[in-house]
């Protein structure tokens, strides 16, 4: 049956692009329930009319694994809410994850047709729309699993990239195991990305689909240190590793102050709350603690969620301190348009210099310098250059930091053979593989910070490598001993 | 979750664990730590790896009782589980052959020593043992000391065993010995390795300190376990957390560390019918 758009495309351009109901500003600067609260069944269909099922469907270009968005949209259109759940998850297993932290703004949407005089089709509202439904209903099939090929894979690390491998590999007959370092599974959805924008019973549902496929998850299990790389093949019997630990290791800026009781990496900072639960002490034992006025350092989605969890935890005044422009800031833009509607005060163009403390130890304020944009630089992007004379101090008691992280050397260290770049990162080839054989890997520990989609990509395309990879194995082409 | 196999109470704060984790009694190394959580609503806090059976899986935990955390530790017998242990974390000691060696344990710290100053004398280095403590009952492993130690001296603060005094005390006397010393193994509270590296520093003996920083991951995650080290920043965790003491940054350290005290302390009330004596107050440095 095929279903036919009501709608002429003149009529679809005159539907204005529906919108996901959300929590009043006011009111969710003070709690960690999700800001978006995604659209209803109406304006999913209306907003799936919209589109205008291009002869070529460019949007499937711009999304990183893509993901067949006409042919979702048109299930959407029907009705067919689990049919498109499962068009999406061919290509994406995570839908539920996607649609909500997914930069949508710069992929997909950002080269749809209908965005080219209109606003855009609401893809990644639609993508999470339809995975909501299906929790919601309790619709969802678990897909069917191939005979085990009795072969064993390991995957390192349970972010986005990890579980996205371990998925893959597990639907093709594979005995795969994720190891942890932490005592929970996520990665940076788990200790980085709030609740508020990423509810934790969506992560624990999607990661307990992922076990009902077989997949074993150690938990506070550090490769490089609980066992190695080498360890896992000659003594634990697994016959390829896909190494997807992140870039956790947060960077500091190196200005005078930052040991100061009251400075915090973003990184500390977000684990201390999202995983330790530390704004529900004494409930829980963990403590934080965050002064009425706050400076988070940084323009990217990092210092975006640190600073409305700064907000949310009870800082009065909430600060974004941030060396460039709004434009040239990294994190996404509804992000930047919620922090806003909250209250987060924005100080752009402001570099800060040096952190000053109250006498005894604790942070007082924090010494920035203005700014002004001069030619681009390597990144593209216009240099700031600081303006002599405007130092100024904004009194805070709480400075985070948010300005980066790099790869965490542990694997890279304990792994004789691997070759790594100057910054860190895991060196790979076209299909995720290392200088080691039967190692692949992927996501941030090969690119550095980059994104959810991304990280899920790699692990997909390192699924397909290591399964031709010990396919290859097993029909007796045993490759050249390993290193 | 690590089930707990065997206890022995040492002195009215301090208890010996054995914890049953397979993975890590294989490949811990003195020097070595591990990360664990409680309760499922706990907080992650490290402890030495204080020895270990690779045949039986199992690993040894001394603990004191000083917060929260430490004291439900304490609570548990055999036959519970902790819920969550990770590791082996840090870097392990570069055993080396220095000679004569003076190895001090303050407090706590003596548990964590004793890995380390067995190895050292396997290692074919004359040991000199010192072992410090507030008062007799608080006295700890000093048979296990003396078992790996050619000479152990005991100091106590009030003299009610041992030598009064501190440890540097004695310390002082080795050092002033005409064999003296080659390197120093301290650990203990902050306030006794500082006091033991400005000693040592004016006889320009080589000291290696393991720093007791507050800790979330212990992987090199979070940075707040991080410390001044020769001007550089350096993370307690996955650089350390055995340091040269002359370079260490002592007194932002002990700063550092007491960020959280009015909350801990807090927290603590709540402990209070587990019924571990507190011993002196909550004390910042004790470990
Ligand atoms: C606060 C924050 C907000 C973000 N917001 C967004 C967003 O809105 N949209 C978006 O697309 N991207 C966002 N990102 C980026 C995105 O989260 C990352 O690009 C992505 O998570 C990378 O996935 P990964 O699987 O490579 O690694 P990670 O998610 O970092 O997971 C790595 C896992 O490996 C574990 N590990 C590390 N070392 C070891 C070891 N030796 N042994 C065992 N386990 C180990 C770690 O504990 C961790 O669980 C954000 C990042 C942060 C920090
Ligand atoms: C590498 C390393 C190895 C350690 N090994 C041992 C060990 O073998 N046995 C042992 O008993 N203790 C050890 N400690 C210290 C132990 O981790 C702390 O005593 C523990 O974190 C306190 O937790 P709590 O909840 O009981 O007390 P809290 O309520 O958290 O704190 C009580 C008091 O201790 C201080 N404190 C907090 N964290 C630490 C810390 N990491 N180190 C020192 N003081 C702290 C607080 O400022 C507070 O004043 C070690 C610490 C490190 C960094
Ligand atoms: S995964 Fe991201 S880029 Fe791809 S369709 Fe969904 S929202 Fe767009
Ligand atoms: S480009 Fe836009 S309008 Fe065209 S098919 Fe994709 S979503 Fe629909
Ligand atoms: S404990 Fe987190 S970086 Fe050391």
């Amino acid at each position: 049956m095929k279903y036919v758009n009501p709608r002429k495309p003149s009529e679809r351009m005159k539907i204005p692009r529906q919108h996901a109901l959300e929590q009043d500003a006011e009111e969710r600067s003070k709690n960690f329930m999700e800001v978006s609260m995604g659209m209803t069944e109406d304006s999913a269909v209306i907003e799936a009319t919209r589109c205008l099922e291009c002869a070529n469907p460019v949007c499937v270009e711009g999304c990183p694994v893509n993901i067949d968005i006409r042919g979702f949209i048109q299930l959407i259109m029907q009705e067919d809410y689990v049919g498109a759940a499962n068009k999406i998850r061919e290509a994406n297993y995570l839908p539920s994850i996607c649609g909500r932290v997914c930069p949508q703004e710069s992929q997909c949407e950002s080269v749809c047709t209908l965005g080219k005089k209109h606003p855009s089709v609401a893809i990644g509202k639609l993508e999470r729309f339809v995975a909501d439904y299906e929790i919601k209903h309790n619709l969802f099939v678990a897909p069917t699993i191939s005979a085990s090929l009795h072969q064993k894979a390991a995957v390192v690390g349970s972010g986005p990239a990890g579980l996205t491998c371990a998925a893959e590999l597990a639907k093709r007959g594979y005995h795969v195991t994720i190891f942890e370092a932490l005592h929970a599974v996520g990665g940076v959805l788990r200790y980085g990305i709030p609740e508020f924008r990423l509810p934790r019973y969506i992560l624990d549902l999607e990661t307990e689909r992922i076990k009902a496929l077989g997949v074993e998850i150690a938990t506070n299990f550090v490769i490089g240190r609980t066992a190695t790389i080498d360890e896992l093949f000659d003594e634990m019997g697994f016959s390829a590793v896909f190494v997807a630990t992140g870039a956790g290791t947060p960077i500091f800026m190196g200005i005078p102050g930052e040991n100061y009781s009251g400075v915090y990496s973003a990184n500390e900072f977000l684990t201390r709350i999202n995983l330790m639960k530390a704004h529900q002490f004494p409930e829980f034992d963990t403590p934080i603690k965050v002064g009425k006025s706050v400076a988070v350092i940084g323009g990217g989605n990092t210092a975006m969620d640190a600073v409305r969890t700064a907000k949310r935890i009870g800082a009065k005044k909430a600060y974004l301190v941030y060396r460039r422009s709004k434009e040239e800031m990294p994190a996404r833009e509804e992000e930047i348009h919620h922090a806003e509607e909250e209250g987060i005060i924005f100080m752009l163009l402001t570099n800060p210099i040096r952190i000053i403390d109250d006498g005894n130890n604790w942070v007082k304020g924090i010494e920035c310098q203005k700014m002004t944009l001069g030619e681009p630089d390597e990144s593209g992007r216009r240099k700031p250059i600081p303006i002599p004379g405007s130092e100024y101090v904004i009194p805070v008691q709480t400075v985070i930091e948010a300005i980066g992280q790099r790869p965490n050397p542990i694997i890279q260290s304990t792994t004789p053979g691997l070759e790594t770049t100057k910054r860190g990162t895991v060196t790979i080839g076209k299909m995720q593989e290392t200088s080691r054989e039967g190692v692949f890997a992927g996501g941030d520990v090969t690119r550095g910070g980059a994104t959810v989609i991304l990280a899920m990509r790699d692990g997909k395309i390192a699924a397909d490598a290591i399964h031709t990879y010990l396919s290859s194995k097993r029909n007796g082409h045993s490759p050249a001993a390993k290193a | 979750m690590f089930p707990i196999i065997d206890k022995e109470i040492l002195s009215s704060t301090v208890s010996k664990f054995i914890v049953k984790a397979p993975f890590i009694a294989r490949k811990r190394k003195p020097g070595n730590f591990v990360i664990i959580r409680v309760s499922e609503t706990g907080e992650r806090i490290p402890l030495t790896i204080v020895d270990g059976d690779t045949a039986a899986g199992t690993i040894t935990l001394i603990v004191q009782g000083v917060g929260k955390t430490t004291k439900l530790l304490l609570s548990k017998d055999v036959g519970d589980e902790i819920v969550d242990l990770v590791g082996p974390l840090g870097n392990p000691t570069p055993i080396e052959r220095h000679g004569k060696v003076a190895c001090i344990g303050g407090g706590v710290g003596t548990a964590e020593l004793f890995p380390i100053t067995r190895a050292l004398q396997e290692a074919g280095n004359t040991i000199y043992t010192i072992v410090g403590a507030r008062t007799k009952d608080l006295v700890i492993l000093e048979e296990e000391m003396r078992g790996c130690s050619d000479e152990l001296y005991v100091t106590t603060d009030d003299g009610s065993y041992g030598r009064k005094g501190f440890v540097t005390d004695q310390l002082k006397e080795l050092l002033d010995r005409p064999q003296g010393v080659d390197a120093v193994y301290a650990i203990g509270p902050l306030p006794m390795m500082k006091a033991v590296s400005l000693l040592t520093k004016k006889y320009d003996v080589k000291t290696i300190v393991s720093l007791n920083t507050i800790m979330v991951d212990g992987t090199g995650m979070c940075g707040g376990c991080r410390v001044t080290v020769n001007k550089e920043m350096k993370f307690a965790c996955v650089d350390g957390p055995e340091f040269d003491a002359h370079t260490v940054d002592f007194d932002e350290l002990m700063m550092r560390n007491r960020t959280y005290v009015d909350m801990e302390k807090a927290a603590d009330h709540d402990c209070r019918r587990l019924n571990v004596e507190l011993q002196g107050g909550v004390n910042n440095e004790v470990r």
